[in-house]
Parts: structure tokens; C-alpha cells; sequence
């Protein structure tokens, strides 16, 4: 019983990543209808970027939102200078740019940092957190940043008025434009927001996987099958998504057919949820007026 | 009466297809100019046009200031409300957000508040409605989330695309009342497009016939309505 308790809770930890970077997912998914997979590199980036910084002796705490303030910044950098340039573009040629992203940002940060793993701290405790046996303090710590995560974001987009504006420009921008939303930088916003909220899911993530340019590409499908099961065009259901493929893939892998096959069962639980319930089990399905 | 918005030689089209070649016509200061017209005269692309949704060259003068090289946000923060065709409220936001972006561009929010209390007046059913979302309203209480919307923008002018598109004749009568309410007492200035030319005619001080992108006709609306043409191709009688 413990043993799978014990699962259960590791699978609930890596639910928090996957669950924190389908969020960062549906920021792009929400506004443009794309998906985009250079979501786990930018993650990757940041993340050495965090590890340099802490190399230098930099606080951990400061180190962590100087990096998501950063990574911010590079979102919106992304989207003002490369990816606003094929707002037009067909959807196919956009897809062609988030791969070519993916290998160079890869590359770029293996010129520059190598590819052998580094090692990246945990700001939590080395010892269990109450004397309890079932979790490590790094895994409870993951899910406290999730649902932190998970309640900053909502309230940014039910309280303020920017979130609001964001809102309004993915669901209608010629409107929005009417009302003086200045829609190309509402896109920007999201791209900033998703690349900040990617950045903290890497650094939650490397103290477990450790650290290397190719550390996020699996974590990213796990990303991607947590938003397609929760419904890529609805937050909470993205976050829940990501929690249900942690722990499924956790227990599959620990009690059915070992952990090589992890991967393959999240795969097949993406086709699974496209042929079955494509808007995913908390999705809207879009009803489109012709 | 001084003009406040004066439009000379609009040109207007979408991609390489010219829709509207080169057209006059004013709005006078607290004026209401109706532009009448037939299914795809381009009456439609004009507010377009002087709202920079599409391509459009000519000399746009509103208040002094030329529209033309400017972005839909510049001229919004101008004040100049649209009313689109097909109303453009944000259907799966609340009514209240929907009226929150409405004052998007509004720094003054203590002000905001005291506009919103006097479009309750207008529009009581609204606050009825508030956290209802707006997609789930009847097709008359969007046109007039669509109205309110633009008016808490504090525009000097309404532009109104086809506000009777798609209502019952009793909800078209009051939209038009409250239309005219709007414009004698809060001093804006109303450019209306509209199908039903009569109830058009009754609201407006200056119309514009329009037909294939052209003015065919201008004139105080009381000229234009007893113009025999108009009177037989669009008043039926």
C-alpha cells in the first residue's frame, strides 16, 4: 500500500510539471489556435539561464524569478521579431517555424553551456516535510508551485483588466480592436506569460530529470498529452490533464509495463482522447456558425 | 453647425477589389447622417474605412485630425465608437466585462462608474443581465449591449452598422428612440447605416444614398426622403 502510495504521489509530482507546462500550452493554444512546440525548449533555456545565474552564486529564490522575469521578456521578444512576421502565414509554415525554434534554441544552448547533464538544486528541504514517509519535500514543493501557479494566472485573468483584454482579443480581435485593445500586443503578452510559466515548470523539473538541452522534448509530449486529455482550449482542464497523465503513467509504468513503454502510454492516450473526445474530457467543442 | 467629421474622396476596398471610389459626405457636430443604400452599395465598408478595419485612402478630417494614416486603436482613443455589423459584442464574455472593455481606453475610472449607472437608465434590462453571458442574450438586448458598450467609451461620435438587423419592429422602435435620446442629450454625433430607410429618415438631419460606392444622392433627410427615386426604390411608396 505505501509503495503505491508512493507512486501515486511521485506521479502527482510529475502531473505537476506536465501540468504547469499544458498551461503554458493553452496560453498560445487560447489565442492563435497553435500549438507550440518550442514550448519545452524555451522551458530548457530558461532553465540554464536559472542554473547559471545560481552558478554565480545567486540566491535561489532571486535567481528563480529573475528567471521568470526574464524568460518573459524573451517570450514577447519571440513574438514581436519572429513568429508576429507569419501572423498570416499558413498554419503549416507556423509549425515549420516552432520546429526550426526547437533546434535552434537546442543548439544554441549546447554551443553554449555543452550537453553533459548538470545538476540543478531544489529550493526545498533534503528532509520530508512532517516526518512523512510517502513524499519527498521536492515533490510537495512542485505541487504547492502549481497550484500557486495555477492560482496567480487565474486571478490575472478574472480580476484584472489586462487578463480581461487578453481574453477579449483571443475570442474576438477585430472587436477588440474597436474597443482599443492593441491586439498584436495581447498576442505578445501571451507568448511573455507562457514562456515565464514554461521556465518555472523547467526548474521544478530539473532537479528530477537534471539538466541538459535535451531535457524537456519528453516532458513536453507529457505536456501536450495533459492538454489534450483536459482540453487544449481550457486552463483548469490543461492543469488537471497534466495531473491525470503524471499519475496514470507513474502507476502504468510502475505495475504494468514498465517504465520504457511511459512515453508510449501517454502517446496513446492522446490518440485515445482525439478519437473518442476530441475537445478533451473539460474542453468546449467550438460550434461554428456557417 | 460645425462639421466634425468630413470625408473627402474615400477609397475603400478589400485586397485588390475597390469597393467604395472615392466619396464626400459630413457629419455635423451633434448631427445624425444616415447612409442609405441597397445590399452591396459598400455602405457597410465605409465605417469600416473611417475605422481603419480595411485599406482605404482619402482625407478623413475628425475634429481637426486626420484619420487616415492612423490604426483602429488611434482612432478609437479619438472618439469614435463602431457598432459593427453583427453587433461585436464579446459573446462568450459576461455583460459587465463586455462593458468593462468598453472603457478599455478610459483612464477616468471614478467617471466610468457615474457613465454606467446613466446607461442603466437607458438600459435597464442590462443590469438585469450583468453576469449573464453575453452570447446567451435575445437579439435585442445585444444591440443594446452593443450600443452601451460604445457609449461608455464617451464617444463625439456613434457609428452604427444595421442596428435594426435582425429585430422584431417593436425592438427596432426603441433602439431608434433610444437612439435619439442619446444623441440630443449627450451630444453625440451618430453616423448611422440602415436598411430600414425609413426609420433611418425619421432619426437623421442629413442623408447619404449610396449606390455602388458612389453618393448618388445627399442631402438634409427631408430632402432626400420626398426625392421621388428614393421615395419609389427604397420607401416603397
Amino acid at each position: 500500500m505505501t509503495a503505491f502510495l508512493n507512486q501515486c504521489f511521485s506521479g502527482l509530482a510529475m502531473g505537476g510539471i506536465f501540468a504547469i507546462l499544458a498551461l503554458s500550452l493553452v496560453m498560445i493554444f487560447q489565442a492563435t489556435a497553435l500549438l507550440n512546440f518550442a514550448q519545452g525548449e524555451m522551458a530548457m533555456a530558461s532553465t540554464y539561464l536559472a542554473w547559471q545565474l545560481i552558478q554565480h552564486r545567486v540566491p535561489y529564490w532571486l535567481a528563480f524569478f529573475l528567471t521568470v522575469i526574464l524568460s518573459f521578456a524573451a517570450g514577447v521578444l519571440i513574438e514581436r521579431l519572429i513568429i508576429r512576421r507569419f501572423a498570416s502565414a499558413p498554419v503549416l509554415t507556423v509549425v515549420i517555424v516552432f520546429i526550426a525554434l526547437v533546434f535552434i534554441i537546442d543548439s544554441v544552448v549546447g554551443w553554449i553551456f555543452g550537453y553533459q547533464l548538470q545538476e540543478f538544486p531544489s529550493p526545498f528541504p533534503d528532509h520530508n516535510w512532517f516526518n512523512n514517509p510517502l513524499v519527498s519535500s521536492h515533490q510537495s514543493g512542485i505541487l504547492l508551485v502549481t497550484l500557486i501557479v495555477m492560482a496567480v494566472v487565474w486571478a490575472f485573468f478574472r480580476f484584472t483588466t489586462l487578463g480581461l483584454a487578453m481574453r477579449a482579443a483571443a475570442q474576438n480581435p477585430a472587436s477588440s480592436r474597436l474597443v482599443g485593445i492593441k491586439v498584436g500586443w495581447m498576442l505578445a503578452l501571451g507568448w511573455g506569460l507562457a514562456a515565464a510559466i514554461g521556465s518555472i515548470a523547467g526548474m521544478m523539473a530539473a532537479p528530477l530529470v537534471y539538466l541538459d538541452p535535451s531535457m524537456m522534448s519528453s516532458l513536453l509530449l507529457y505536456g501536450f498529452a495533459g492538454a489534450v486529455l483536459g482540453g487544449i482550449n481550457n486552463p483548469w482542464g490543461a492543469v488537471l490533464g497534466g495531473l491525470i497523465v503524471g499519475v496514470s503513467v507513474n502507476l502504468v509504468g510502475a505495475y504494468l509495463v514498465g517504465t520504457q513503454l511511459q512515453l508510449a502510454v501517454a502517446l496513446t492516450m492522446i490518440i485515445g482522447v482525439l478519437l473518442v473526445r476530441p475537445s478533451g474530457l473539460f474542453g468546449r467543442t467550438i460550434v461554428t456558425r456557417v | 453647425m460645425t462639421i466634425l467629421l468630413d470625408v473627402k474622396g474615400l477609397k475603400a476596398g478589400y485586397g485588390p477589389v475597390e469597393v467604395v471610389h472615392g466619396l464626400d459626405f459630413t457629419v455635423e457636430e451633434g448631427g445624425v447622417t444616415a447612409l442609405l443604400g441597397a445590399n452591396g452599395a459598400g455602405k457597410t465598408t465605409i465605417l469600416r474605412a473611417l475605422c481603419g478595419m480595411i485599406r482605404r485612402e482619402g482625407s478623413l478630417q475628425f475634429a481637426g485630425r486626420d484619420l487616415c494614416p492612423m490604426t483602429t486603436e488611434e482612432i478609437v482613443r479619438c472618439g469614435i465608437a463602431h457598432v459593427p455589423d453583427g453587433r461585436g459584442t464579446f459573446t462568450g464574455l459576461t455583460v459587465s466585462e463586455n462593458l468593462t472593455l468598453g472603457a478599455y481606453v478610459r483612464r477616468d475610472k471614478a467617471a466610468v462608474a457615474d457613465d454606467l449607472a446613466g446607461i442603466f437608465v437607458l438600459f435597464p434590462r442590462l443590469k438585469e443581465r450583468l453576469f449573464q453571458q453575453a452570447g446567451t442574450l435575445s437579439g435585442g438586448e445585444q444591440q443594446m449591449l452593443a450600443i452601451a458598450r460604445a457609449l461608455i467609451l464617451r464617444p463625439r461620435l456613434l457609428l452604427l452598422d444595421e442596428p435594426s438587423f435582425g429585430l422584431a419592429p417593436l425592438v427596432v422602435k426603441d433602439i431608434f428612440a433610444t437612439l435619439r435620446q442619446i444623441n440630443a442629450m449627450r451630444q453625440v454625433s451618430l453616423l448611422i447605416v440602415e436598411q430600414n430607410v425609413r426609420a433611418a429618415l425619421d432619426l437623421a438631419d442629413h442623408a447619404v444614398l449610396i449606390e455602388t460606392g458612389t453618393v448618388a444622392l445627399a442631402g438634409p433627410a427631408s430632402l432626400v426622403s420626398a426625392d421621388d427615386a428614393v421615395r419609389r426604390a427604397y420607401l416603397g411608396y
